[in-house]
């Protein structure tokens, strides 16, 4: 008893102890700005920047290959902040954020749309009328693919101060 | 000599770990998709049996069995041979991530592969020594990498046929596993060990 004991405690703690000491002699460094750019990424791996996922992402923003503007659910807002960060240029300003928006008389409450939903911002339950919770959308549209009635749409919001851009100067006299 | 052929044939052929004895069946299902997933899974498992089965029997002869606690040994092993993968793991991380790429996705998902655990197992019963209990790991992994390979080959052609609407996808899958491990049954006529 007392053998088994001290034999299978020793023996954890003996690997605990060489897999932590392994931990540390085989520490791969990470890309610092890979892991920053990681962290301003929404993190929902939707996948609508062609890369398998967000950090995908950000090691292809890093190399080089990859617009800032590749990401849809961030925005514009998230376009500029990238490229402010990565100091490159942005080609297109964008227009105001996109959000999903449920238009009540039409949805049957199917409760496809909530599965979908990789932050969790439709709220409702099946055979209700649903309903987007503004804060939490991302604008990603995967809802809209799966919307039998095409209730769900990705609408322009009004501009908020972060949101806001200059519109475009208009040609004059044409 | 002729024995350690007859140990090596016998776990890759007569006693083929997935076929015959039913171990590691969810990789066997889950990552034979294509060819390519396939023979990396069975790289790993082959390199992974191999190092599992060796340190399991330094742990049973030089721990387990002097000290008469051979009751704990399912544990022990699950505990050796995690810790064992882990430490593949980071070691092949830092020393080739190339190999880490093709690999290391698969690593953690054996240390809990069945085939792994009962490999070890197996070898205490039959009281194999440490030569053979290698070899035996060995020869059953590349069996299994056999048959995964040969299994992920007919479900890539499957993909294609026009198989009927009810069997379509995991079902014709099955069946065609059965008919494979129906094929591996004629090894039983080699001499087994």
């Amino acid at each position: 008893m007392i053998v088994a004991m001290t034999t299978l405690t020793g023996l954890g703690l003996l690997l605990g102890l060489l897999l932590s000491l392994a931990a540390r002699v085989f520490q791969t460094p990470g890309n610092a700005l890979c892991e920053e750019i990681t962290e301003l990424l929404p993190g929902v791996n939707c996948g609508q920047c062609g890369y398998p996922g967000c950090a995908a992402a950000s090691e292809a923003l890093v190399a080089g290959g990859a617009s800032p503007a590749l990401c849809p659910p961030g925005g514009a807002v998230l376009a500029r902040t990238l490229a402010a960060r990565l100091g490159r240029t942005l080609d297109a300003a964008g227009g105001p954020p996109l959000l999903a928006e449920i238009d009540e008389s039409l949805c049957i409450g199917c409760a496809h749309c909530g599965k979908r939903c990789a932050t969790d911002a439709i709220i409702g339950a099946p055979k209700q009328i649903h309903a987007v919770f503004q804060e939490a959308c991302t604008g990603c549209g995967l809802c809209v693919e799966v919307c039998p009635t095409e209730c769900l749409q990705l609408r322009p919001q009004k501009p908020t101060f972060e949101s806001w851009c200059w519109p475009k100067p208009a040609l004059v006299g044409v | 000599m002729r024995d350690y052929l007859f140990i090596l044939l016998g776990a890759a052929l007569v006693n083929n770990v997935v076929l015959v004895r039913f171990l590691g069946l969810c990789p066997f299902m889950g990552v034979s998709n294509k060819i390519d997933s396939a023979l990396g899974m069975g790289m790993a498992t082959t390199f992974v049996l191999t190092l599992a089965v060796a340190a399991s029997w330094l742990l049973e002869h030089y721990l387990l069995a002097p000290l008469g606690i051979e009751f704990l040994r399912i544990l022990a092993f699950i505990l050796v041979i995690a810790a064992l993968v882990q430490f593949t793991e980071m070691f092949v991380r830092k020393a080739s991530p190339t190999l880490h790429q093709v690999l290391g996705i698969y690593l953690p998902l054996i240390t809990t592969n069945c085939a792994v655990f009962g490999m070890a197992l197996l070898n205490v019963q039959q009281k194999h020594d440490f030569l053979s209990s290698l070899l035996y790991g060995c020869g059953s992994a590349l069996g299994f990498t056999l048959v995964m390979v040969l299994f992920a080959g007919i479900r890539e052609r499957l993909a294609l046929a026009s198989v009927p609407a009810t069997f379509a996808g995991a079902p014709i899958a099955f069946i065609a596993a059965g008919l494979l491990a129906l094929a591996f049954m004629g090894f039983a006529g080699l001499p087994a060990h």
